[in-house]
């Protein structure tokens, strides 16, 4: 067969798998390097929740510790897909000597990449999923889950707003795992500190946007709590609805079950006062957290770190520490490995304190239950809480008998 | 108390009227929509964003120039309609004459980058707008407790909905686009500057849009994925109004607020299912929409 | 007023040409371009691409091509494709984790399963053309949603996690990505042929005659709905085996692969590469899958560069990458 220019041409049509080559690379040279990938949205509705932020506060981790070891940090947005997320998760430990991946937000994409992460022994803690499973269902020895999950969301919230008289509630619910979720931890809590639930309205997630029709049968209900059990732009939706409903003049309490600073900023204090939300970490808390958040925010001005980014530089940190105890030839061997040294050793940060992470990979802090200032309380800029009551670490979480993580001796 | 398949009835005529609130934001987007698709035969994807932008313009006068929320409701709008015959010069424009999948394409494309760039500059979580003075509060109607802005909401839509309508059926101005419409070469015969209608349409379609965005400022979350929540359910409305169709598009927004309303209270779960579903039913049943003209 | 009629779509995709066949119904530079494709996948984990990421490349290549064989042959665009590609992976991912079925068996299910609710949906919607048929498709596909969403067996939002590998055929190992990538290719490979074979059957030529000439096509006696039916079948079933296989290769099945946005997707893959073109759909994946990956690390300008491409698209390179070049070297690819 003559060959023509047509042919060749066609030959070039087929190329464009190519285009996908430049891969390979940095691999020799990588041997030594511990890596850490930060892998969260970056581009979508938790941009600001995790995001950008989240990466400042692991190399805000990384250059406080100075190792003595080569580090770098890199970072990918996974946008919300759990195909995308697992496949960078994949390639980031097989190709690019990641030894270990932070953050993650999203259940659906944590959980894809704790698969990952356990079938190939490399070290995953989570500061963004709040899914619960992480440590029992989908447990594994290299899975470390910091900051918060549903369990002790509920805990907090649910208990010490009973405790002060609001016990009778209604919910809205986001219509998926997690809302269900907190729905059904939140309601035991409830009704065991001896207050009962009156209704509840899970909505389609995603793609609500007006929840007055919801927040007018919770008023009718006469429930003195309304639970939001959703998250992001939903819970800034229904509070903001809630207010203009006047719901909050009627003399209803709003328990935002899981509620970051960063959306009491995009509410306004005007309308996000006297709401109660659980944070394990404020930047007003103590003197420790007032002196990490002054060195982190000349970096993200206008992005103040929560709890979760405060998770991404405690949890950096504490996995730095191990790995110097073991060497860092040695960490990169086993992700089990780094974080059984990382259970050890007690943790000790600015943004945390003292405490410890478990057995079965639940780091235990303790949690705070705020409720959100009046602008009249408010003396500056991100002054926005104050504590009510905080549970200690040891009762905030899940106990270790219900954990279900299959390698827990009972 | 009266009481309706289980439901008390007050909480029902609530359900109705919220219903009909909704359908008032899906009627003007709607509305803007079928004008574009009309005239540029375009289905123009990037609707959400210009209603998140047209929200975005109004905090942005509060916030940087101090412009409150009435000046902002006249202001955003043309300054959001600007933007959108820049758009419509540069790039639309040359789309015309083709499939309308190119059209949905580009401006899919370009409500990407819109929202992109918004998320880079103004993060994610939002951004505070307070109720205007003059329409803080509620009133008890008796059934229910209505904010006033939300009535106010309400009326303004149906206002600038049955205005818009008016023009286009009722003036010359309006009878030239519907010629446009139906066949723009003659118009362009009898001197008519028909791109120059075009591009203004575009604008004005976009402009509805963004005076959507303003309303909506105050009781939604001023966030970048605003729009995106919406435009489906806005698709929808339009396909089942009947491509095009003015008062199709009008009444199906209030019509489907409604629906939807009433199955937030029976079944919420599948508040956002049921309007696909009479999408099947109604297409199934009249192919070219409730009020759309068979060609 | 806009006028709707199937001409509408059916335009969107070139003319197809009689061209002389050399080989398994491919014309000269099909074939060449087909010869490419082979040695690019065989090659392609030897020259440093990740296994892991060209094995997605091949589903979603699968998907596409799916879509393309009703929008080329057919001239129906359907926006509701996403239904089929995930409903076959969360039930491969299912019967091969609760059940243990082999790899082979379980795309097989995901692909009947496809081909079950392509039944269904193909029957509603084929009465009608251009725009509606997308639409109803559409709404159909958000049921198929709605129902994913609220079913208990698809784990809501969480998705199907941790499927494991089956063995192939019971027996052949498949934890190694390798010997996962080697079936994949397979897979995609017959596949991908089989539905070559078929548009260049009598069946497909009966298709063809119809995208060209409807009332023709029924005054001569064929039974058109019936026809546009199977090839809307055909085109669900591939969707739902390339689903299944997504799902074996990331071990999850989640929301995102049933969600609207992912019937978007497949529309922008095989507009890249080029609608009506046999080796569009596979270009036009690589590049977005490419896309979306490397672009990954550049954060927060994924969105906005992604957006800027499909504007250029658009505007500069309207047939696609493979049908800008097969009209450059005036030979159908």
């Amino acid at each position: 067969m003559q060959v023509d220019r047509r042919s060749v041409l066609t030959g070039a049509a087929a190329l464009p798998l190519t285009a996908a080559l430049p891969r390979s690379r940095a691999r020799a040279q990588a041997n030594k390097t511990i890596r850490i990938g930060v892998l969260n949205d970056q581009s979508g509705p938790y941009r600001d929740t995790g995001g950008i932020t989240g990466v400042i506060c692991a190399k805000q981790a990384v250059q406080e510790f100075a190792p003595n070891f080569a580090v770098e940090v890199i970072s990918a947005d996974h946008q919300n897909k759990p195909d995308l997320g697992a496949s960078i998760a994949s390639e980031w430990y097989d190709r690019q000597g990641v030894d270990v991946i932070v953050d993650v937000p999203t259940s659906s994409v944590a959980l894809a990449v704790a698969g990952v992460a356990k079938a190939r022994n490399k070290a995953y803690l989570n500061t963004g999923a709040a899914t619960a499973d992480l440590t029992g269902k989908a447990c594994a020895p290299s899975i470390v889950h910091w900051s918060y999950d549903t369990y002790m969301l509920a805990k907090s919230t649910g208990g010490a707003t009973v405790h002060a008289g609001g016990d009778s509630w209604y919910f809205i619910t986001a219509d998926y795992a997690f809302g269900q979720q907190l729905q059904r931890d939140t309601t035991d809590f409830v009704q065991k500190a001896g207050g009962k639930v009156l209704g509840a309205s899970p909505y389609p997630f995603p793609g609500t946007s007006d929840f007055s029709s919801f927040l007018l049968q919770a008023q009718s209900s006469k429930a003195k709590v309304l639970g939001l059990c959703n998250a992001g732009g939903d819970t800034v939706n229904s509070i903001k609805q809630a207010h203009e409903f006047g719901l909050t003049e009627g003399g209803m309490k709003i328990a935002a079950m899981l509620m970051f600073i960063t959306d009491v900023n995009a509410l306004g204090l005007d309308v996000a006062n006297g709401l109660t939300l659980t944070e394990s970490f404020y930047w007003d808390l103590n003197d420790r957290t007032r002196a990490f958040t002054k060195r982190v925010v000349p970096k993200t001005p206008n992005n103040w770190p929560n709890m979760i980014h405060a998770a991404d530089y405690a949890a950096t940190l504490h996995f730095l520490k191990a790995v110097k105890e073991l060497g860092a030839d040695a960490a990169k061997q086993s992700g089990a490995t780094i974080v059984d040294q990382m259970k050890k050793m007690p943790t000790d940060d600015d943004a945390f304190g003292k405490n410890s992470i478990r057995e079965d990979g639940l780091f235990l802090c303790p949690a705070n239950l705020f409720t959100v200032k009046t602008k009249a309380e408010s003396h500056g800029p991100w002054d926005y809480y104050k504590l009510a009551v905080t549970t200690p670490a040891d009762q905030a979480w899940k106990p270790l008998n219900e954990s279900g993580c299959y390698f827990v001796k009972a | 108390m009266i009481t309706i398949f289980g439901i008390p009835g007050p909480l029902l005529f609530g359900q109705l009227l919220l219903g009909l609130i909704n359908g008032a934001f899906y009627a003007l987007l709607s509305l803007g929509l079928a004008i574009i698709f009309g005239l540029l035969n375009i289905i123009n994807f990037a609707h959400g964003a210009l209603f998140m932008l047209g929200a975005f313009v109004a905090w942005g006068m509060l916030t940087y120039l101090g412009i409150g929320y009435w000046p902002a409701l006249i202001l955003s709008p043309l300054i959001v309609g600007a933007f959108g015959v820049l758009l419509e010069k540069t790039l639309i424009s040359r789309l015309y004459g083709l499939d309308h999948l190119y059209g949905l394409l580009l401006t899919f494309g370009c409500a990407l980058v819109i929202e992109g760039l918004a998320r880079n500059e103004f993060g994610s979580s939002g951004m505070p707008y307070a109720i205007p003075a003059a329409l803080q509060g509620a009133t008890n109607l008796g059934f229910m407790f209505l904010p006033i802005y939300r009535g106010w909401v309400v009326i303004a839509a149906v206002v600038v909905c049955l205005g818009t309508w008016l023009v286009i059926e009722r003036t010359s101005l309006g009878a030239t686009l519907r010629a446009a419409t139906e066949n723009a070469p003659l118009v362009q015969a009898f001197g008519i500057n028909v791109p120059r209608m075009i591009t203004l349409t575009y604008g004005a379609g976009v402009a509805l849009a963004a005076f959507a965005g303003v309303l909506a400022a105050p009781i939604y979350s001023v966030n970048p994925g605003m729009g995106s929540n919406f435009i489906i359910v806005v698709f929808a409305v339009v396909v089942i109004g009947g491509m095009g169709s003015i008062l199709g598009s009008i009444l199906t927004g209030f019509g489907l607020g409604v629906v939807e309303g009433f199955t937030k209270v029976f079944y919420p779960q599948a508040s956002a299912t049921v309007i696909f579903v009479v999408m099947v039913i109604v297409l199934l049943t009249r192919p070219a929409g409730l009020f759309g003209r068979t060609t | 007023m806009a006028s709707m009629s199937a001409s509408d779509t059916a335009a969107l995709a070139p003319p197809i040409l009689p061209t002389r066949q050399v080989f398994f119904g491919f014309g000269r530079a099909q074939a060449i371009a087909l010869g490419v494709m082979i040695a690019i996948i065989v090659a392609a984990p030897f020259i440093g691409i990740y296994p892991v990421f060209a094995m997605k490349v091949m589903c979603f290549a699968l998907f596409a091509c799916a879509f393309n064989l009703l929008i080329g042959y057919v001239g129906l665009m359907s926006f509701g494709h996403a239904a089929f590609f995930g409903m076959g992976s969360y039930c491969a991912a299912w019967t091969a984790k609760h059940w243990g079925l082999s790899a082979e068996l379980a795309i097989l299910i995901g692909g009947c399963v496809g081909a079950v609710l392509g039944v269904i949906v193909g029957w509603l919607a084929i009465r009608r053309t251009g725009i509606y048929f997308a639409m109803i498709t559409l709404a159909l596909a958000q049921m198929v949603y709605f129902f994913c969403l609220e079913m208990p067996f698809t784990g809501g939002e969480d998705g199907i996690q941790q499927v494991p590998r089956v063995p192939l055929f019971g027996l052949i190992p498949m934890q190694a990505d390798m010997s996962m990538y080697w079936f994949v290719a397979g897979m995609f490979l017959i596949l991908f042929l089989f539905m070559h074979r078929i548009v260049h059957s009598p069946f497909g030529q009966v298709l063809k005659a119809i995208r060209e000439n409807e009332p023709r096509a029924i005054s001569l006696g064929y039974r058109v709905d019936t026809y546009k039916l199977m090839a809307f079948v055909l085109s669900t079933f591939v969707a739902g085996a390339a689903g299944g296989m997504k799902s074996l290769v990331f071990g999850i099945a989640t929301l995102t692969d049933v969600h609207w946005s992912m019937s978007g997707d497949v529309v922008l893959m095989s507009l890249l590469g080029g609608l009506g073109t046999i080796f569009g759909p596979v270009m036009g994946a690589t590049i977005a899958q490419s896309l979306e990956n490397y672009l990954a690390q550049f954060g927060a300008w994924v969105t906005v560069t992604q957006g800027v491409i499909f504007v250029i698209c658009v505007l500069a390179f309207r047939r696609g990458v493979i049908g800008e070049l097969a009209a450059w070297i005036k030979a159908p690819l």
